[in-house]
């Protein structure tokens, strides 16, 4: 891990993804953005603004309206030795592509024995909670986390956000860099100043507590927190292990915090069924059976296809943090 | 009609005797490597083959306008011909047969899915047009870069060009204007399916002006007439020109691949007529007509070939399979944990 110069500034969430592909930018003339509006309109989420008048219309690329070529021609392009970062501008727009990411970039290395291979960050924003109905709100990691040669992090802290996206870029293999748009402008923090790198395959201990291990991932990270927070005021001290990383996991992380809590809790936003839940259960009760004290229980979204766009709707998809917390409580009373 | 043919003047493109009688070993060359792969196939000794049969006048052609050490060539598994000409050992398409060893391939595909980065082989998949995004992301590096007088070879059938991922590839290439030649080698079948049911036009060609590009066309069975087109196409996409989509017409001699029947969808008078056709019998032709080379100097070019595929065929065979281990290796950079 590179160390970051003394001193932190203050960001929120889209200004840390900014700032960090900046820096990738200045840094090395390797690398490139591609995507649908990364140019002139700076991104949908203004991400790449002023990008296009700094670096120009040959490393900023506003790409035909094509996923499987945005994805495609980056696979290409890092084959041939740059460092492409593609944009899907949405999770949920990320299926034409879907042969490119799991048929092609996932194995170039693998079968060219190492011949060619394939440094390419993908970058989207997925989740929901901010009105986007069926296709601006999904989850797609259970997706792709199926596939070795595949790289994910999903991280929802800024310091993270540079951390590991510095690391995608660095990485001599394909990785999915998903980006919770909720917590976009929602979360703020402190960002270390300088280049560093956070391990890929690293998760983080955010509340370090005893009675019970929550495992979650993105928006729901600080829900759980706040969650946490509020056992933690009834003396209950619960720790909250935010995944980041999804593809490697980070196995070692999640034994050491179950075998000490003897309980586990998972929350994800994506459905149930075959989701990151699904494996880290497993992996637990294959690992771990003896030294638990209560069944795994898994939080997640509801079994259907998507979630509404009537306010309703979404809000019966999304997981409050009163139910977090009731669950929590009902785990620690068990 | 052959008659009108022997009358015209021999237009040999500055092709010199040599590289004449090149492109005619590389055609029997590959030829024999493909019926060699059928035959192993048939004793049971190898699970899988495919042939290119048919697609040598386009594969002698390209290799002799492929420019080594500059040009990147992102070929499909209906190019082992066009690979060995480019520079790629003949044993590879053998180790490739064996699944062998090989350090590049591994034991790993499936028959002429070939890679060889140092002499600018893509590596490719199965999948139909998927390579065809990462030549433009290849011909964009190139542009990137500034390096003129280099530009990339993209091949691929008649059925690739229905593929949604080619037509993005088309369209990218000619925004970008990137330094590319697509080369269709149109055999007239993919698997079973006929061309009429594949597209609403006659010529592949056609597709072109829809994206702005240049276009144009030869006669794949005629490796002159093909070196002709694509060294024009290369010329224009190293000079900065922009892409091309040339179309070769060919015809498909033999199955899909060993495991396919042809017999189950097309008629043996179809395919009869156009072995009449026959590339290498037309090239021969050529050239003897021309003086270029003699009957004896012909079958003492294909006694050598069937030599040089003789001792590569055993040479492959001999190897050892990959090691079980070797299936843990190169999944990422460095090693591996597997998730157990």
């Amino acid at each position: 891990m590179a160390l970051a110069t003394a001193g932190t500034t203050t960001m929120n969430n889209v200004e840390a993804v900014r700032h960090t592909l900046y820096e990738a930018l200045k840094a090395d003339p390797k690398t490139l953005i591609m995507g649908e509006d990364v140019g002139a309109r700076g991104n949908v989420f203004l991400i790449t603004k002023g990008f296009l008048e700094e670096f120009g219309p040959e490393r900023i690329i506003d790409t035909p309206l094509a996923e499987a070529s945005i994805v495609g021609v980056a696979v290409g392009m890092a084959m041939e030795g740059l460092r492409p970062i593609a944009e899907i501008q949405f999770a949920d727009f990320i299926y034409p592509a879907f042969n490119q990411i799991v048929g092609e970039a996932a194995k170039t290395r693998y079968r060219s024995n190492g011949d060619y291979t394939c440094p390419l960050v993908i970058r989207t924003p997925y989740g929901g909670g901010v009105r986007g109905a069926l296709s601006h709100s999904v989850s797609i990691e259970a997706l792709f986390y199926h596939v070795p040669g595949l790289k994910i992090v999903a991280p929802s802290f800024p310091a993270d956000i540079k951390g590991l996206l510095n690391a995608a870029i660095d990485d001599p293999d394909p990785v999915m860099f998903l980006e919770h748009k909720k917590t976009y402008r929602l979360v703020k923090g402190e960002v270390p100043n300088g280049h560093y790198t956070i391990p890929i395959g690293k998760a983080d201990v955010k509340v370090a507590g005893d009675a019970l291990t929550v495992v979650s991932y993105g928006l729901y990270v600080h829900q759980a927190i706040e969650a946490a927070k509020q056992l933690a005021a009834d003396g209950v001290s619960v720790e909250v292990i935010d995944l980041r990383s999804i593809r490697p996991m980070d196995k070692t992380t999640i034994l050491e915090s179950v075998r000490k809590t003897r309980k586990l809790l998972i929350i994800q936003e994506d459905n149930k069924f075959g989701g990151i839940g699904a494996e880290i259960s497993a992996m637990v009760a294959e690992e771990a059976f003896f030294d638990l004290d209560a069944p795994i229980r898994r939080l997640a979204g509801p079994d259907v296809p998507a979630m509404g766009y009537a306010q309703t709707l979404e809000e019966e998809f999304m997981i409050p943090t009163s139910r977090m917390a009731a669950t929590m409580r009902e785990m620690v009373a068990f | 009609m052959a008659k009108a043919v022997e009358s015209l003047a021999f237009e040999r493109h500055g092709l010199s005797d040599e590289q004449l009688r090149w492109m005619l070993r590389n055609m029997h060359l590959q030829r024999t490597i493909d019926n060699r792969g059928f035959q192993l196939n048939r004793q049971g000794k190898i699970p899988f083959a495919t042939g290119s049969e048919g697609h040598e006048g386009i594969h002698a052609g390209a290799a002799l306008a492929f420019m080594r050490g500059k040009d990147v060539l992102v070929p499909y598994y209906r190019d082992a011909g066009l690979c060995i000409g480019v520079g790629m050992e003949p044993i590879d398409v053998l180790l490739g047969m064996f699944a062998r060893g090989g350090e590049r391939q591994g034991g790993r595909q499936f028959p002429s899915h070939f890679t060889h980065r140092a002499i600018g082989i893509m590596s490719f998949s199965s999948i139909i047009a998927a390579h065809c995004p990462h030549a433009a992301g290849a011909a964009y590096s190139m542009k990137y870069r500034k390096e003129t007088g280099r530009a990339v070879l993209c091949c691929f059938g008649d059925g690739a060009t229905s593929e949604g991922e080619w037509h993005e590839s088309m369209n990218f290439s000619a925004v970008h204007n990137l330094p590319i030649v697509w080369l269709c080698e149109n055999n007239e079948w993919a698997i079973s399916t006929p061309r009429e049911h594949q597209m609403a036009i006659k010529d592949v060609v056609q597709k072109a002006v829809g994206y702005g590009m240049r276009g144009s066309m030869c006669d794949g069975s005629d490796p002159i007439a093909v070196y002709q087109t694509v060294k024009d196409a290369l010329d224009h996409a190293r000079s900065g020109g922009g892409p091309t989509l040339v179309e070769a017409k060919c015809y498909r001699f033999l199955s899909h691949t060993t495991d396919d029947d042809d017999r189950t969808y097309r008629s043996r008078e179809e395919v009869e007529k156009h072995r009449s056709l026959d590339p290498i019998l037309r090239h021969e032709r050529t050239l003897l007509d021309h003086g270029v080379i003699t009957v004896q100097e012909i079958e003492a070019l294909k006694k050598d070939v069937l030599r040089e595929v003789n001792e590569i065929t055993d040479r492959a065979e001999a190897l050892p399979y990959p090691d079980p281990s070797q299936l843990y290796v190169n999944v990422y950079e460095g090693t591996h944990e597997p998730w157990r």
